[in-house]
């Protein structure tokens, strides 16, 4: 009985936090007409799936496959960087008791808590200034900078890596950057692979930061086409209705590839993620 | 090596070559080298930006009278600024629903997932994360069909019943259509913080309370609730931090929102309209400043308050 009310409960939630996806599903695989009129808006009616696909490739001269290329670019480049700096940094504040590491540890701390979208528009002042602004570095450039991943490599590095096996390889005479890539990189890969995908999601998913730095649309990632793409439905209202068949394919291929990357990596990032809030 | 050891054999534990004092800070300092790149990066993005946000802020910008010395100007202007004490109000008053509502869900998710194992705990674990992997922009333009009059499922449900469902982005219910919004965005990656919290409590306790007769609901209550706090105090603040932000879900919606999402819907939409439709970008950085600085302030409070309890800084 109590077993059979926990699963029910269960299965309620994940009705819930399902149910969009399921609409988007269903959603892609009807033409405008299916789309607006009629139908059940949560059942299928007839099946345009790769229709949809091809107009989406198509439209504006392939202007979403310019999108992905792009949103891949910028959360490959700034997600792949943010996590090399961040595992460096948090390798080093772990092992080493360097001249004024606690003033340095307690800036990045300090730095948690400093809400990053209140950074860009002054950095959107300075790169300005540079020239920077409308170039794909205005977006990956200021993806590197994750305090918060440092935070929670630091704490992986130091409850992964015994101290003993970091002396024996001294004692053995290997160098300290040798010691980082043969003893301390490989305990700390669980840690690293879910630092890769936070900042890759971050990236991914960043709306704000691609906004601001970016106006040609050519340079445009993903979640800012897709929102150009509704802002012009809804000011046509007639040739508003194709696009928005286009604007649901396209957010479900958009979501695909975050999904197959949390499904086959799940075994990593489900211990990883919460390496920070258990000690 | 060898021949330390052949020639003093009788106290080989001294001779091992310890590395001295002097070579061990030596050595230390090499920690300088891994934290470098992070180093640049972080005085190039956020130490210079915060600065010139906070020297820009000090500034104005008029067509006629150039650049001048404001002082405290621009804050002064946020400050009395109606439109601002708007947006902050909103994402206060947003926080104060939204956190907890959000935990609440987390903590009853990563709960019944925890009493039981199997295949069902494994998928419904996936899926109630799922949201966490969508763009808050497609996220929201889910919803926001979804909420939709005409052909959302909302509106089919209730016009079976003869009655009309709310339109969620009206102006007197878009707080609720977006508190939904955010809380399916946010509650699994939270549950998954709460879950493993759970699994890593020593499994006896709840073998010894089940023996002294507690039931399964009480054991929930009393034991795993308090032994995850520092977990959900944790997630308060990454909540906190996150809701303080508010910009990309409300600016997707107020294209179908009519109207009720306005300019200065939250802080961080009226800084992005001061500086790209009015080019005021001195006044935007003083609102970004502001913002950031009530945040850290929020935030500090909240760890301040909680210090002996544990948590992310302990």
């Amino acid at each position: 009985m109590n077993r059979v009310g926990v699963k029910l409960g269960l299965l309620a939630l994940v009705c819930y936090f399902l149910l969009p996806v399921w609409w988007l599903v269903v959603a892609s695989t009807k033409n405008g007409q299916g789309l607006f009129s009629g139908s059940s808006a949560l059942w299928f009616d007839g099946f345009h799936l790769f229709e949809n696909l091809k107009n989406l490739f198509s439209f504006n001269n392939g202007e979403y496959l310019r999108w992905l290329g792009n949103s891949v670019l910028y959360a490959g480049v700034g997600g792949l960087g943010c996590t090399v700096i961040s595992v460096l940094a948090g390798y080093g504040f772990a092992l080493y008791r360097f001249t004024g590491r606690s003033v340095f540890f307690a800036a990045v701390l300090g730095s948690v808590m400093v809400p990053l979208t209140a950074l860009v528009i002054p950095t959107f002042v300075m790169f300005s200034n540079a020239g920077l602004t409308d170039t794909i570095w205005a977006v990956i450039l200021p993806s590197l900078l994750s305090p918060f991943a440092v935070y929670l490599m630091r704490v992986y590095a130091a409850n992964s890596i015994p101290d003993e096996l970091i002396d024996a390889a001294r004692i053995d005479g290997a160098g300290e950057l040798r010691i980082f890539w043969q003893v301390g990189f490989p305990l700390m890969r669980p840690g690293v692979i879910t630092v890769l995908l936070l900042s890759v999601v971050s990236t991914w998913n960043n709306y704000f930061l691609p906004l601001i730095m970016l106006s040609s649309s050519k340079l445009y990632s993903l979640p800012v086409g897709i929102g150009l793409w509704s802002q012009l439905a809804t000011a046509n209202n007639n040739s508003g209705q194709s696009l928005w068949t286009l604007i649901i394919v396209g957010s479900l291929v958009s979501v695909v590839p975050l999904v197959i990357a949390f499904l086959t990596l799940q075994r990593y990032w489900q211990g990883g993620l919460t390496m920070g809030s258990l000690k | 090596m060898t021949d330390l050891q052949t020639t003093t054999p009788v106290t080989p534990a001294r001779k091992t070559r310890l590395p001295r004092a002097s070579q061990i800070r030596k050595r230390d300092q090499i920690g300088w080298l891994f934290t470098l790149p992070f180093l640049v990066v972080f005085i190039a993005f956020l130490v210079a930006p915060l600065l010139y946000a906070g020297y820009l802020s000090l500034y104005t910008k008029g067509l006629a009278t150039g650049t001048t010395f404001a002082g405290i100007d621009n804050y002064t202007r946020a400050f009395g600024d109606p439109s601002f004490r708007k947006g902050l109000w909103f994402v206060l008053k947003f926080s104060l629903v939204v956190i907890p509502l959000q935990m609440l869900v987390a903590l009853l998710a990563a709960l019944l997932l925890d009493e039981i194992t199997g295949r069902l705990a494994g998928f419904s674990r996936l899926m109630i994360f799922l949201p966490y992997a969508v763009p808050a922009v497609i996220g929201a333009l889910m919803w926001g069909f979804l909420y939709s009059p005409s052909f959302g499922p909302l509106e089919q449900i209730a016009s079976l019943f003869n009655v009309q469902a709310p339109f969620l982005l009206s102006q007197g219910n878009v707080f609720y259509g977006l508190l939904n919004v955010v809380t399916w965005q946010w509650s699994g990656y939270y549950m998954i913080i709460i879950y493993a919290a759970l699994k890593g409590i020593d499994h006896t306790l709840f073998e010894a309370a089940r023996i002294d007769g507690a039931s399964s609901p009480q054991i929930a209550l009393r034991i795993k609730v308090p032994l995850v706090w520092p977990a959900l105090g944790v997630i308060l603040i990454f909540s906190l931090i996150g809701t303080l932000q508010f910009f990309a879900e409300p600016q997707i919606l107020r294209n179908i929102a009519n109207g009720s999402i306005t300019p200065d819907f939250t802080p961080n939409i009226y800084a992005y309209e001061t500086a790209f439709n009015y080019a005021q970008f001195n006044y935007a950085s003083a609102i970004s400043f502001t913002l950031g600085f009530v945040v850290f302030l929020a935030v500090g409070l909240f760890m301040f308050a909680t210090r002996k309890r544990g948590g992310l800084f302990s």
